[in-house]
C-alpha cells in the first residue's frame, strides 16, 4: 500500500465518519422542525435533544477533520477545490454556522423557540444538498481551465441530471440514517410513541434511497465511463451493501433488533461508500486531479501519518468514553437523571 | 490576477478572523478559569466557586458555539480564498493544522462530558478531572494555529531549487524563530482577557446593586488570575520586540515609526504622521534600543533599510500604541486592586473603581484585536514573508464580494445572537436564585 493510498483511506474513513454522524444530526434537526410543524413535537424531541446536546460539537469535528486533512496530503485540492467551491462551500459553512449556533442558542438560551428549531431543521435540510455537489464537480465535465486557473460552469452543474440525483439521494439517505438510527435510540430510552413515529419515517425514506442511488449508477455510464466501469468491476460490493439494505429495512418491518438493523444499516453505507470512493481512484477531480500528482512530499506524509495515529490513540477511547456516558448509559438515554448543565 | 478579488479576499478574511478571534480567545482562556475555580472551589470547599464554575461554564457554551462555527469558516476559507497559499503551505506547514484538529476534537468530546455530568458524580475532583482535557485541548488548538501563523512571519523548514520546495522538514518548519514568542504571547493573552472580561461581569454586578459575597469572591479571583497574566503578557511582548528587531525589522520598525537606521534609538510614543512628519509624540531616549536589543546604545534597523514595496503600512503603530496602553493600564488596575484589597484600601470597592474594572473587560478583547492585526498587517505585503506575495496567493475567483457580505450578515447575527442569548440567560436566573434553588435541592445552607 503506497502512501497515497493511506491518505486518502484515512481521509475518507472520516468522511465515512461525518456521513453517519452527520446524518444522525441533519436529519434529527429537519424531523424536530416537522414535528413541531404537524405538532408531534411532544414525542420528539426530547429524544432528539438528549441525544443531540453532548455530540453536537464533534459532529462538526468530523468535517474539520477532512477538510484540514485534504488539504495536509493532496495540499493541490486546495488550488483545485478551493478555486471553484467558494460559492457552494460558502453557503455550506454559512447553513453550518446556522445551525451550530442556534442549536446552542436554542438549547441553552430560548428553550422552545420555535423560529430557531425551525431555521435550525431548514438548514440542516440544505446543508446535505450544499455539500454534495463537491461529489459531483468530482466526477468531471463542470470544470473548465481559464489561464491556468480551474473555474466552475454553473449552467453546467445546474442543468445536469447527476447534480439532481446526487442532491437528492444525499437528502433521502440523510433522513433515513437518522430515522433508523432514532427508532433505535427512542427504543432503548423506551419511548414507545417516538419509536413508532421514527419507524415510520425510517420506512418511507428507504425506497427514495435505494432508487436514486441505483440511478446515479445509471447515469454516470453516460457521464463518466471510467467511472462506471469501474464500479461494474466491483459490483458484488454494490450488490452486499444491497442485501444489508434489505436486512435492515426487514428488521424495520418486522419490528426487532433496531440495533441490528442500525448496525446493517451502517455496513450497508460503509461498503456503497467504500466501493464508490474506491472505484473513482485514481481521480479526485477527474480529469485534472488525480491522488498521484497531488500528494505531499514523504515527509509530511509521514509526519502526517504519525500525526494520525497519535491522535487517534487518544481520540477513540475518548469517544468510548462519551458513548459510554451517553448513548449507552440507559439512566441517561431514558432521561431518568438530571444531567444539564 | 484580479485586484478586485485580492480585496475582497483580504477584507473576508479580515472580518472572519476579527470576530473568530473574540470567540476564540474566549474559548482558549475561560476553561482555564473554569477549572481554577473548580479547583479553588474544591481546595476551600467553598461551594461558591463550584457555582462559579459552573455558570462560567454555561456561558461558555454559547461562546464556544460561535467559536466552533466560525473556527469552521476560516478554515475553509484558508483554502477559498487562498488556494495558493494552502497548496504551498499545505506541502510544508500542514502537521500543525491537523495536530489542531486533533486537539480540537479532544476538547469537543471532553466539553460535552463536563457539560452533561454535572449532576452526575457526588465527588467534585472527578468533575475537576474532565475540565482538563478541555483545557488543555483548548489551550493547544491555540498554540498549533499559532504556529501556523508564526511560519508565515519566519518560513523555514524547506530549501527552493529552481522554484520547487524541497528537503522539506515538517518539525522545522514548526519549530520556527517567530513560534516561542508568538505562542506564548497568544496563549497567555487569552488567559489575561479571559480573567478581564469575567472580573468586568462580576464588578458589573457589584456596580448594579448586588452585594452577594458571590460576585466578591469572584471579583477577587479573576483580578488576582489577570494581574499574574498581564505581568506575563508584558514580559513576553518584550521578548517579541527582541524577536521582532532581529528577524522581521521592518515590522518593529513600521510599528515605531523608526525610519532610519540609528544607534541610541529613542522609542516613538503617540503621536501622528503628517506628510511623512511624527507630530505630538512623546520619545523615550534609547528605549527602542532597549527593546530591541536590551542595550541602550545598540543599532536598531529602521525603515531605510527596505525597499519601498516591501515596508507595511505605517498606520500600524497606532494599533501598536493602543496595545501596549491597555496592557499596561490593566497590569496597573489589577495590581492596584490586589494590593489594595491585601491592604483594606476602601477605593477599590468604590463605583468609579468598580467602573474601571467594567470598562477594562471591553478593552482587553480591544487590545487582542489591535494586537493582530499588528501582527497581520505589519507582515505585509507578504503571506509568507519573503516567500509569496498577498496579490499572488488570492483567489481567482470574482464572487469574493457577494460572499463578503453573505458573511457580514452571518457574523452580524451570531454577534447579536449570542449577546442577546448570554444576557438573557444570566439575568433569568441570577445568581442569588440559583444558590436558592439548589438549596431546596440540597436541603444543605450555601449563604
Amino acid at each position: 500500500m503506497t502512501l497515497e493510498i493511506i491518505g486518502v483511506f484515512v481521509l475518507w474513513t472520516f468522511l465515512f465518519g461525518y456521513l453517519i454522524v452527520g446524518s444522525i444530526d441533519f436529519g434529527a434537526g429537519f424531523f424536530n422542525a416537522y414535528s413541531l410543524l404537524t405538532g408531534r413535537q411532544r414525542i420528539l424531541t426530547n429524544i432528539i435533544q438528549r441525544y443531540l446536546s453532548p455530540v453536537w460539537e464533534v459532529t462538526n469535528v468530523f468535517l474539520v477533520f477532512f477538510f484540514v486533512g485534504i488539504v495536509g496530503f493532496f495540499p493541490k485540492t486546495a488550488f483545485y477545490f478551493g478555486t471553484i467551491l467558494l460559492v457552494p462551500a460558502s453557503i455550506a459553512i454559512i447553513l453550518l454556522a446556522i445551525r451550530g449556533s442556534y442549536y446552542a442558542f436554542e438549547t441553552y438560551g430560548f428553550k422552545g423557540h420555535k423560529g430557531y428549531a425551525f431555521m435550525y431543521g431548514m438548514a440542516g435540510f440544505f446543508t446535505p444538498a450544499a455539500l454534495s455537489i463537491v461529489l459531483t464537480i468530482s466526477e468531471g465535465g463542470f470544470v473548465n481551465m481559464v489561464n491556468g486557473s480551474p473555474s466552475l460552469d454553473y449552467g453546467a452543474l445546474f442543468k445536469s441530471p447527476l447534480t439532481w440525483s446526487i442532491v437528492v439521494l444525499s437528502l433521502s439517505s440523510v433522513l433515513y440514517i437518522s430515522a433508523v438510527f432514532l427508532t433505535w435510540y427512542a427504543n432503548k430510552a423506551g419511548d414507545l410513541e417516538a419509536t413508532r413515529l421514527m419507524r415510520k419515517y425510517a420506512l418511507i425514506w428507504a425506497l427514495p434511497t435505494i432508487i436514486t442511488a441505483g440511478g446515479i449508477m445509471v447515469e454516470l455510464r453516460s457521464h463518466n465511463t471510467e467511472h462506471y466501469e469501474n464500479m461494474v468491476d466491483i459490483w458484488w460490493a454494490f450488490a452486499l451493501s444491497l442485501l444489508l439494505f434489505i436486512g435492515s429495512v426487514w428488521l424495520l418491518w418486522a419490528k426487532r433488533s433496531y440495533g441490528l438493523a442500525f448496525g446493517l444499516l451502517a455496513g450497508q453505507f460503509l461498503i456503497a461508500f467504500f466501493a464508490y470512493g474506491f472505484s473513482h481512484l485514481p481521480y479526485l477531480l477527474y480529469p485534472y486531479l488525480t491522488i498521484y500528482d497531488s500528494f505531499t512530499n514523504e515527509a509530511m506524509a509521514i509526519a502526517l501519518i504519525i500525526a494520525f495515529i497519535a491522535g487517534l490513540a487518544l481520540l477513540i477511547p475518548s469517544l468510548y468514553l462519551l458513548l459510554r456516558l451517553f448513548l449507552f448509559n440507559k439512566d441517561y438515554v431514558r432521561g431518568n437523571k438530571k444531567n444539564h448543565a | 490576477m484580479s485586484e478586485e478579488s485580492v480585496f475582497f479576499s483580504r477584507a473576508l478574511t479580515e472580518l472572519t478572523l476579527s470576530f473568530h478571534i473574540i470567540y476564540a480567545t474566549i474559548g482558549v482562556g475561560i476553561p482555564l478559569m473554569i477549572m481554577i475555580a473548580q479547583w479553588v472551589g474544591i481546595k476551600k470547599n467553598d461551594e461558591h466557586y463550584i457555582l462559579l464554575a459552573r455558570r462560567w461554564a454555561r456561558g461558555f457554551v454559547i461562546t464556544v458555539a460561535v467559536g466552533v462555527v466560525t473556527g469552521t469558516a476560516i478554515g475553509l476559507q484558508l483554502s477559498l480564498l487562498w488556494p495558493n497559499f494552502m497548496e504551498l503551505a499545505g506541502n510544508i506547514i500542514a502537521l500543525p493544522l491537523f495536530l489542531e484538529t486533533f486537539a480540537f476534537f479532544f476538547e469537543a468530546i471532553f466539553l460535552g462530558i463536563y457539560l452533561y455530568t454535572w449532576d452526575r458524580f457526588e465527588n467534585q475532583k472527578k468533575h475537576l478531572l474532565l475540565l482538563i482535557p478541555v483545557a488543555v485541548g483548548a489551550s493547544f488548538s491555540a498554540v498549533f494555529i499559532t504556529i501556523v501563523n508564526a511560519f508565515m512571519n519566519a518560513p523555514q523548514g524547506f530549501d527552493v531549487v529552481e522554484g520547487e520546495l524541497v528537503n522539506i522538514s515538517p518539525l522545522l518548519a514548526m519549530f520556527n524563530p517567530a513560534m516561542p514568542t508568538k505562542v506564548a504571547h497568544v496563549v497567555v493573552t487569552a488567559y489575561m482577557t479571559s480573567a478581564f472580561v469575567l472580573a468586568a461581569i462580576a464588578a458589573f454586578r457589584l456596580l448594579k446593586g448586588s452585594n452577594h459575597i458571590y460576585h466578591k469572591k469572584a471579583l477577587f479571583l479573576t483580578m488576582k488570575v489577570g494581574l499574574v497574566f498581564s505581568i506575563a503578557t508584558a514580559i513576553i511582548g518584550d521578548f517579541s520586540g527582541k524577536y521582532l528587531a532581529e528577524y522581521q525589522p521592518e515590522k518593529l520598525a513600521a510599528a515605531e515609526w523608526h525610519f532610519e537606521t540609528v544607534e541610541n534609538a529613542p522609542l516613538v510614543l503617540y503621536g501622528i504622521l503628517d506628510d511623512g512628519e511624527v507630530k505630538y509624540a512623546i520619545k523615550v531616549p534609547f528605549a527602542l534600543s532597549i527593546l530591541a536589543h536590551a542595550n541602550p546604545t545598540a543599532e536598531v534597523i529602521g525603515l531605510d533599510q527596505f525597499p519601498e514595496d516591501e515596508i507595511p503600512p505605517l498606520y500600524i503603530h497606532y494599533l501598536f500604541n493602543i496595545m501596549v496602553t491597555i496592557g499596561m493600564s490593566l497590569v496597573g488596575l489589577s495590581g492596584l486592586y490586589w494590593l489594595g484589597t491585601k491592604l483594606r484600601w476602601t477605593f477599590v470597592n468604590s463605583r468609579w473603581y468598580r467602573l474601571l474594572i467594567v470598562l477594562g473587560g471591553p478593552a482587553s478583547v480591544i487590545a487582542i484585536e489591535t494586537g493582530w492585526w499588528l501582527a497581520e498587517v505589519g507582515r505585509q505585503p507578504w503571506i509568507l514573508r519573503g516567500l509569496m506575495r498577498v496579490e499572488d496567493a488570492a483567489t481567482t475567483s470574482g464572487h469574493v464580494d457577494k460572499m463578503l457580505i453573505l458573511f457580514a450578515g452571518l457574523y452580524f447575527i451570531l454577534g447579536v445572537g449570542s449577546v442577546v442569548v448570554l444576557t438573557r440567560m444570566f439575568r433569568k436566573n441570577p445568581v442569588e436564585r440559583e444558590i436558592e434553588d439548589r438549596n431546596v435541592e440540597k436541603g444543605g445552607d450555601i449563604l
